[in-house]
């Protein structure tokens, strides 16, 4: 039974030793926004923040998360970052958006000013399929102008 | 048509998307877990599970199921399970039931199979070489079909050429593979004798009828819906339909609802892919580069079972065997093979790059053989005239290609001085062209070209490519619509909004697009669905004009009213009329057809619905000649690119890429830009990374992302994206497709650069820097 905040708010929930975290988070607690592309950590989807930190959600236990602070998605205010995605077209089927989101959110948090390279390279632990990356890339950069 | 923000990102970047795995499930749902052959071939024994485990093994299944129905008549029978034997690495074998996938996967565990295996064929030419194992045996082959064409006169162009070249290519296989895997939600309705299936199936509908003759139902029971969301499909979710066919069969079986989510090692082994094809593709050709003939051998590998719809890869591009080149003669012969591998299906691009890559590296081949200009030769043998009809049939509708290709001549130039300067420092650089004539809206009557005429004949000649939309007003004015697509990222909600809006003179803000569809409440028939590029020529088109039949409708009811001539009638900023004080509005006029029917002017129907069909009267059946028009309207594209090849690593980067469209008229372009960009992101990966690998047992090599690697924002480069816009005299508002053209010209475009660079004449996909590096001078 963990017990953890999500999006500020204290949970505590049935959790068998194996459920992964991106599990719990989706059909446990009906947080659908975060999505399951590979469950290998490879594509990115299942992105969420933990303690600060954005991390693959397929590849943490629920039961790991005891005490944790987690920000889904649905838990990231709507700011300039969401802001620059539409003017951008920064996203298409909307599939991968939220581990792209929640990557970018930590990495501007730190890197106010980033490069356009400093930017790839952040998005590359998430794969896209449908936009060849350019508008999620500009996105990024004007949000950090913003 | 604003080209506006998308309605679908407020929701999207919430987190607030409704996806399959997201919906919920009817009362005592149960949910599957597939037991999969890790035999590439073998014989099926036994299958038997210790007591409790709710197992439902392939025999069992397919007990209830009649074979799939395909366009080619062949004694391999496909069931969506295997029943005597296993023919691929992953073919579903059982199925179990669980009360949560977790305990599903555990139940997996504990069921034994007995297996006796077999030789296994992998390469296509294996297959059909004397001896080889049988995959069917009642087929007595592993061809499964073979046709000559003949168009104009080759023998005597061959035998009049001053030069005969030729490129021989090993196209592999690959799939856009979509982040979101299949799923799907499956019922049995005992009472009525009907299935409820909410799947993320993309189309085409055709296969609607397939899957309920499958299931032993008519088409109306089974009733088919699709969730709000898909997370990409790229075609691949085409490959739904055994899926949607196996777990209704097993529901009805349980007697419990069904819910399957594929996971990505499911999807990478065994979802499907584009099919990789053997070609020699030989030109005759003059002292000046004018190539009067083309010969193809094309020898297509569609995997385990022909599924449907194939063979139509392998017919999509029948009509535009000659690609953007005025070709009078032409001789294809086509062979069709079945392999130990995963059956094949709908990709990006569908069957263009496997032409356009021999074509347009034999086209950069003929210009260096003869020792002239690339873009020279490329020039000289195009299309210049329009409508132009192809040797083997297709009606290129509009476009001026030399037009496109000028818009890419600065960029061309710009890149020929890099690769001197790039030379001159002692650096690997290449530059690449290719051009590709892009086919829009399928008929549905192409893959009927693979049948002797006498079998259309008596089979029915099929053809057309009808699409379906509707626009209803409610009494409040607020106008819905929906269209027989389904929208897989492509903002379907955002254009047809546009688009009706234009037509009424309202904001797109007033207009709802529904795009959940249901085979039981919405207008289709076979042709729906999202691909081909169908949704912006064909479904958008058919949206107007439904829209134009209902304005129609209200500019009577409207000049009634104001005692206005009906010429004078406008729409403009939710008003009707002809100005000031001379006009009401909008809603109020919809209003009146729900509220006051009987006071409506005599001749003007009340209903606010409208449903309307369009279908090109150009595309006609296969003629007796086999001239076939396999599309309603051709685009044109043009691509230059510049790469440098690291000399000690092999690693291709692309250093520019240009990429020139004609694509008709753009409903919204910064979408159109957008597809652009996904398309040759796919075809990048197509072309230096990704490749399903299978080794002599046919075993798959790939199983993950990190085997199969799709391009990362780091190896993608940004392209500059030029437009021509000639509109297309055969759709409605004169749009084409540009969602496919750049998985065909890209990965020859990329490809005659690398060559370039290396000064190597043979290139075999994908360009990983191993390949590259065996490769280097």
């Amino acid at each position: 039974m963990p017990r953890m905040t999500v999006n500020g708010e204290a949970v505590e929930a049935a959790a068998e030793p194996r459920l992964l975290l991106s599990d719990f988070l989706r059909h446990t607690l009906g947080l659908t926004g975060t999505h399951v592309g590979c469950e290998h950590g490879v594509c990115g989807a299942c992105t969420v923040s933990i303690d600060g930190r954005p991390a693959r959600s397929c590849l943490a236990l629920a039961v790991q998360c005891e005490g944790a602070d987690i920000v889904t998605v649905e838990g990231l205010e709507e700011g300039p970052l969401h802001e620059a995605f539409r003017r951008h077209f920064a996203l298409q089927c909307g599939f991968c958006t939220a581990g792209i989101l929640m990557s970018l959110t930590a990495f501007l948090r730190e890197t106010p000013r980033p490069t356009e390279q400093e930017v790839r390279e952040v998005l590359s632990g998430h794969l896209c399929r449908c936009t060849g990356y350019t508008p999620i890339v500009a996105a990024a950069l004007d949000a950090a102008d913003a | 048509m604003t080209g506006g923000e998308r309605v679908e990102d407020r929701a999207l970047l919430g987190g607030r998307g409704r996806f399959i795995d997201d919906l919920p499930v009817p009362p005592r749902t149960l949910h599957a877990a597939i037991l999969r052959s890790p035999h590439a071939h073998a014989r099926l024994g036994r299958i038997t599970a210790p007591e409790g485990v709710r197992l439902f093994a392939g025999p069992e299944i397919a007990a209830g199921l009649k074979p799939f129905i395909a366009a080619l008549r062949t004694p391999m029978r496909h069931f969506p399970v295997a029943t005597d034997k296993v023919r691929y690495v992953g073919e579903p074998v059982a199925v179990v039931l669980a009360e949560d996938r977790y305990r599903a996967e555990d139940a997996l565990e504990l069921v034994e199979v007995e297996y006796e295996p077999l030789p296994a064929v992998v390469s296509p030419s294996a297959a059909i070489a004397e001896g080889a194992p049988l995959l069917h045996e009642a087929a007595g082959t592993n061809l499964a079909n073979r046709r000559r064409f003949s168009y104009g006169d080759p023998d005597g162009a061959f035998a009049a050429a001053a030069h005969r070249i030729a490129i021989e290519v090993r196209y592999p296989r690959s799939a856009v593979t979509p982040i979101e895997c299949f799923g799907l939600i499956a019922a049995w309705d005992p009472d009525g004798d009907a299935f409820e299936v909410t799947a993320p199936f993309q189309g085409p509908f055709a296969l609607h009828p397939v899957m309920a003759a499958a299931l032993g139902v008519p088409a109306n029971r089974l009733r088919l819906r699709t969730p709000p969301d898909s997370g990409g499909s790229f075609g691949i979710k085409q490959g739904l339909a055994p899926y949607i066919v196996l777990m209704a069969a097993v529901a009805r079986l349980a007697g419990r609802p069904v819910k399957w989510i594929e996971d990505r090692l499911e999807h990478l082994t065994a979802a499907g892919s584009a099919t990789n094809r053997e070609t020699r593709l030989e030109a005759a050709v003059t002292d000046d580069g004018r190539v009067t003939a083309l010969r193809y051998r094309q020898l297509e590998d569609c995997g385990a079972y022909i599924k449907a719809p194939e063979p139509a890869t392998l017919y999509r591009m029948h009509g535009a065997m000659t690609g953007a080149y005025d070709i009078p003669n032409l001789e294809v012969e086509n062979l069709i093979a079945v392999t130990n591998k995963t059956p094949t299906g709908l990709n990006r691009g569908f069957g263009g790059p496997q032409v356009y890559f021999p074509l347009e590296r034999l086209m950069h081949r003929i210009a260096d053989r003869l020792g002239l200009d690339r873009l020279e030769v490329l020039r000289r043998n195009l299309v210049k005239t329009m409508p132009y009809r192809t040797a083997s049939g297709a009606l290129y509708d509009s476009g001026d290609y030399g037009a496109v290709i000028d818009l890419a001549r600065p960029a061309l130039k710009e890149l020929e001085a890099r690769r001197a300067e790039a030379r001159a420092g002692g650096r690997l650089y290449g530059v690449g062209l290719a051009a590709a004539v892009e086919p829009t809206v399928s008929n549905m009557g192409y893959i009927t070209t693979v049948l002797e005429h006498e079998d259309r004949l008596a089979g029915g000649l099929k053809n057309g490519a009808l699409a379906a939309a509707t626009v209803a007003i409610d009494p409040h004015g607020g106008v819905t619509v929906t269209g027989d697509s389904i929208p897989q990222g492509q903002g379907h909600r955002t254009v047809l909004a546009e688009v009706v809006a234009g037509a009424f003179g309202l904001a797109p803000a007033d207009i709802r697009v529904a795009t959940e569809f249901d085979s039981a409440r919405d207008a289709w028939s076979i042709a729906a669905g999202n691909y081909s590029c169908r949704f912006a020529p064909a479904v958008a088109g058919t949206a107007w004009r439904a829209a134009s039949t209902l304005r129609d409708r209200l500019a009577r009811l409207a000049a009634a009213r104001l005692d206005l001539p009906l010429e004078d009638i406008r729409f403009e900023d939710g008003k009707v009329g002809a100005g000031p004080d001379r006009e009401v509005p909008f809603a109020r006029l919809a209003g009146l057809a729900h509220w006051s029917p009987g006071t409506l002017p005599q001749g003007v129907e009340p209903a606010l619905r409208a449903t309307e069909f369009w279908t090109p009267p150009e595309l006609g059946p296969p003629d007796a000649e086999d001239r076939i028009n396999g599309s309603a309207a051709y685009g044109f594209i043009f691509d230059v690119c510049g790469v440098e090849v690291d000399a000690d690593t092999g690693r291709v980067r692309i250093d520019r890429y240009l990429t020139a469209h004609d694509a008709g008229r753009l409903l919204h372009r910064p979408m159109a830009d957008g597809q652009v960009r996904g398309g040759l992101s796919n075809a990048l990966g197509a072309t230096l990374f990704e490749a399903f690998v299978y080794d002599e047992a046919g075993q798959p090599l790939a199983g993950t992302f990190a085997d199969y690697p799709p391009p990362t924002a780091c190896e993608t480069p940004d392209p500059e994206i030029l437009h021509l816009e000639t509109p297309s005299p055969f759709t409605p508002l004169g749009a084409k497709g540009i969602g496919e053209g750049n998985a065909m010209s890209a990965p020859p475009c990329i490809a005659n650069a690398v060559a370039d660079a290396l000064g190597v004449d043979d290139l075999e996909l994908p360009l990983t820097p191993a390949r590259v590096a065996a490769l280097m001078p």
